[in-house]
């Protein structure tokens, strides 16, 4: 069907003519346009719900698409440069856990840095793989971990010439990136797939002067994050491939945990949010640059805070830098990055992304306003004017180097016990413990519990981290791997 | 035929002046501003349809929001005043002979273009030797402004459009640090009455009671805003409204004033029950 173009957007435009249309229905969503649901349709007002409608003929159907859906898949694949695109709206975790499944099976080995996202793991405890995992270099300074050099990446291939396939976070939460089309290089020349998750990377297909995207590098499949830099709805995402990978495959691995009602909202997002940046992308990054830029510029004006950018470039483990990104360092104010965080939200009303030990990062995107820039940056000056203390007794984020022992998958389903947090030193932890966000974890099902990272949860615990993962909540016990 | 201006004062409630003819209308990137001419109150300007003054009112606003700190601070000379674009604070403030430099951040350009041309009564003293007008945002302005000013007049518009800034914590505290040892901010502060601009209102006085010693509203009569009963806002450093307030030597000055007087200075800071509840609540 060579009638579209990406001007169109099918899946919004058979959504207006199924209004027109106006069918009575007999079949779900219950609420029938509302009418069985008024106080939603106060919430959300009439138009949201009216597009709240069931898979059938006019509308195509997510699991197997063969109309409109097809098609914004295929304008989709066309803007973003891919081989194929799948819409998907189990948010990006669901991307990432169909890219993993889709190239690795039980026991195979996949080569990734270990400051991954958490449903990257999830991925492996479902699938079976193995992680083998690099070394992200860290910048002391600033506390954040970096991206992979290309020379460890290939010890890992060469150490592990039987692993499948390579992930790489394209970029990290920080906006760094690792020299991704090295690195696709030389895991093809080995016969390994390349992954990435471009969970913070959507704007990267469509800006001028920003780092690599995964497709244009020649990764075979990207996750990428519509809903973060894109302007889509939340929990909506793309999967894309290139031309080395079984589409049709890719697509039973999806359908294997995703919906089969899959909502026309979230997809109706993706949809009119592709088209956006089809045509309009490169000005609107181009913009959201310009204000990322201003807004470092007056932060740094402030001193004490850095707010970092493409002057880390070395070459190796900060191969690119993604400027949109926002991030500041707060060591030199005294405060943890998650302390400046939970004040500007308490005494600013002010919401930021994350803070972590020594940073915050602050997202800036297609919907930001200068006038709102100038907030975050006063409200940054009075918190140094009113807080600014030694910096004496702050941690800054190390890396703490994984000591895998079983597969997450093992461990997770491995018989289990329940020990105190301070008694755990030495165990196998069977269960995942992260700060959220930006959920990377601190510790994987698998890996053996040192006393370096029980002290690190204490600290992150004390500072105000929300931390998630351990059955239990208040994280002062962990599941451990039962007599070993 | 009948030509109305109409704004909305609550989803329930409209005010609505009688229009002779409209003198302008244009877009800035901030803003639409318009001006109109009627019988009852003469020329009157809107920001987004929103009343910001008229010829027949706005003495009051003006007067009360100079004239009260003027009367307190024994000594300004260096003034900021944010907003204001139309003119008639500055107009207020130059009646001083001892203030030497005033400071005028305004956001809008256009906004001091259109009322030099058609609001001249307070548009009036934009030539005046010691003033300095900066066009940008005021919350950019002031942050790297410290320990300059004895006094800052925040005249904004409502906390809802380019006015939102300067009702936050972040502004009210780079306002302290920008204000001398003992210095004084007055502060447009809303309605008390309707329960959208009281929550405007209230959330002001809290922000600004974290961040100054001493923190007092005043209140006054302006037919042509929401319900009529407005509030300013008197933070001060060092100097209190009343104890300081120093009449004699402000008769001296032999200003004239049509609204602001000694004796109403004392009475302004008397405010209903409701509203010293309010304001309380918050404390």
């Amino acid at each position: 069907m060579g009638q579209y173009s990406q001007k169109d957007a099918p899946i919004f435009e058979a959504l207006e003519r199924f209004r027109k249309m106006r069918v009575v229905p007999f079949d779900v969503p219950g609420h029938k346009r509302g009418r069985g649901n008024p106080e939603l349709v106060r919430l959300l007002g009439e138009q949201c719900v009216g597009l709240d409608v069931n898979s059938m003929k006019p509308l195509d159907n997510l699991c197997h698409p063969v109309s409109v859906i097809r098609e914004a898949e295929k304008l989709a694949a066309e803007a973003f440069g891919a081989a194929e695109a799948f819409l998907m709206v189990g948010g990006t975790t669901s991307s990432v856990q169909s890219m993993v499944l889709t190239v690795c099976k039980r026991g195979d080995k996949i080569i990734l840095p270990r400051n991954v996202h958490r449903s990257v793991i999830n991925a492996l405890v479902l699938c079976g793989a193995k992680p083998v995992y690099v070394n992200p270099q860290v910048n002391q300074r600033l506390g954040i971990s970096l991206g992979m050099e290309t020379a460890q990446v290939e010890h890992a291939i060469l150490e592990n010439p039987d692993a499948v396939a390579v992930l790489v976070n394209n970029p990290t939460y920080y906006g760094i990136c690792s020299d991704l089309s090295a690195i696709v290089k030389l895991a093809h020349s080995h016969g390994m797939k390349v992954l990435a998750d471009e969970a913070h990377g959507t704007h990267l297909y469509f800006g001028e002067n920003l780092p690599v995207c995964a497709m244009k590098a020649g990764a075979d499949m990207a996750a990428v994050s519509m809903h973060k830099s894109g302007g889509s709805l939340t929990q909506s995402s793309f999967l894309l491939a290139g031309p080395d990978i079984n589409a049709g495959y890719a697509r039973q691995i999806i359908n294997l945990t995703q919906t089969t009602s899959g909502s026309y909202l979230l997809l109706s997002s993706l949809d009119i949010s592709r088209r956006n940046l089809a045509l309009r992308g490169k000005e609107e990054y181009a913009r959201v640059v310009e204000l990322a830029e201003y807004a470092r510029t007056e932060i740094n004006q402030i001193g004490d805070y850095y707010a970092y950018s493409r002057e880390l470039i070395n070459g190796s483990s900060i191969y690119d830098f993604d400027v949109t990104k926002l991030s500041v360092n707060t060591l030199d104010i005294g405060l943890a990055g998650i302390e400046v965080y939970d004040i500007l939200r308490d005494e600013y009303d002010i919401q930021i992304e994350f803070g972590d030990f020594g940073n915050i990062l602050a997202y800036i995107s297609v919907g930001d306003r200068k006038q709102d820039v100038e907030r975050l940056v006063s409200a940054l000056a009075e918190v140094k004017r009113r807080y600014k203390r030694d910096k004496a007794g702050l941690l800054t984020q190390e890396y703490i180097e994984p000591i895998v022992e079983v597969t997450p998958q093992e461990a997770f389903y491995a018989e289990k016990e329940s020990v105190a947090l301070q008694d755990a030193a030495g165990r196998i932890c069977s269960e995942f413990v992260m700060c959220y966000p930006p959920g990377i974890p601190i510790i994987a099902p698998g890996e053996r519990i040192t006393e370096q990272i029980i002290q690190y949860i204490q600290y992150a615990r004390k500072k105000g981290c929300s931390m998630t993962g351990p059955e239990d909540a208040s994280i002062e016990r962990l599941n451990v791997l039962k007599g070993v | 035929m009948e030509l109305w201006f109409t704004e909305r004062h609550t989803p329930n409630v409209k005010f609505s002046i009688r229009v002779d003819r409209q003198l302008y209308s244009g877009h800035s990137d901030f803003q639409r501003i318009d001006v109109f001419e009627s019988k009852e109150f003469g020329r009157f300007l809107t920001l987004d349809g929103y009343m910001m003054l008229t010829e027949k009112d706005e003495f009051i606003y003006h007067e009360m929001i100079t004239h009260v700190p003027m009367a307190v601070h024994p000594a300004v000379e260096k003034v900021l005043v944010i907003g204001a674009g139309d003119g008639g604070v500055v107009r207020e403030l130059t009646r001083y002979a001892s203030i030497k430099e005033i400071d005028m951040v305004e956001i809008d350009p256009l906004v001091v273009e259109v009322c030099k041309k058609y609001l001249p009564q307070t548009a009036c003293r934009f030539d005046d030797k010691r003033l300095h007008i900066y066009y940008e945002d005021g919350l950019r302005f002031i942050r790297s402004r410290e320990n300059v000013y004895d006094l800052i007049i925040v005249d904004s518009t409502d906390p809802f459009g380019p006015g939102e800034g300067l009702f936050t914590k972040e502004f009210y505290g780079n306002c302290y640090k920008a204000l001398k040892e003992d210095g004084i901010m007055v502060n447009q502060h809303e309605s008390p009455f309707y329960p959208e601009d009281a929550i405007a209102c209230q959330r002001a006085h809290k922000r600004i009671v974290e961040s100054f010693p001493i923190s007092r509203v005043y209140q006054v009569h302006i037919p042509t805003y929401p319900s009529g009963h407005w509030l300013f806002g008197f933070a001060s450093k060092k100097y209190h409204p009343l104890h300081d307030f120093d009449a004699t030597k402000w008769n001296m000055l032999g200003i004239s004033t049509r609204y602001y007087t000694p004796r109403l200075h004392g009475g302004c800071f008397a405010l209903p029950a409701y509203v010293e509840e309010m304001l309380r609540d918050v404390e």
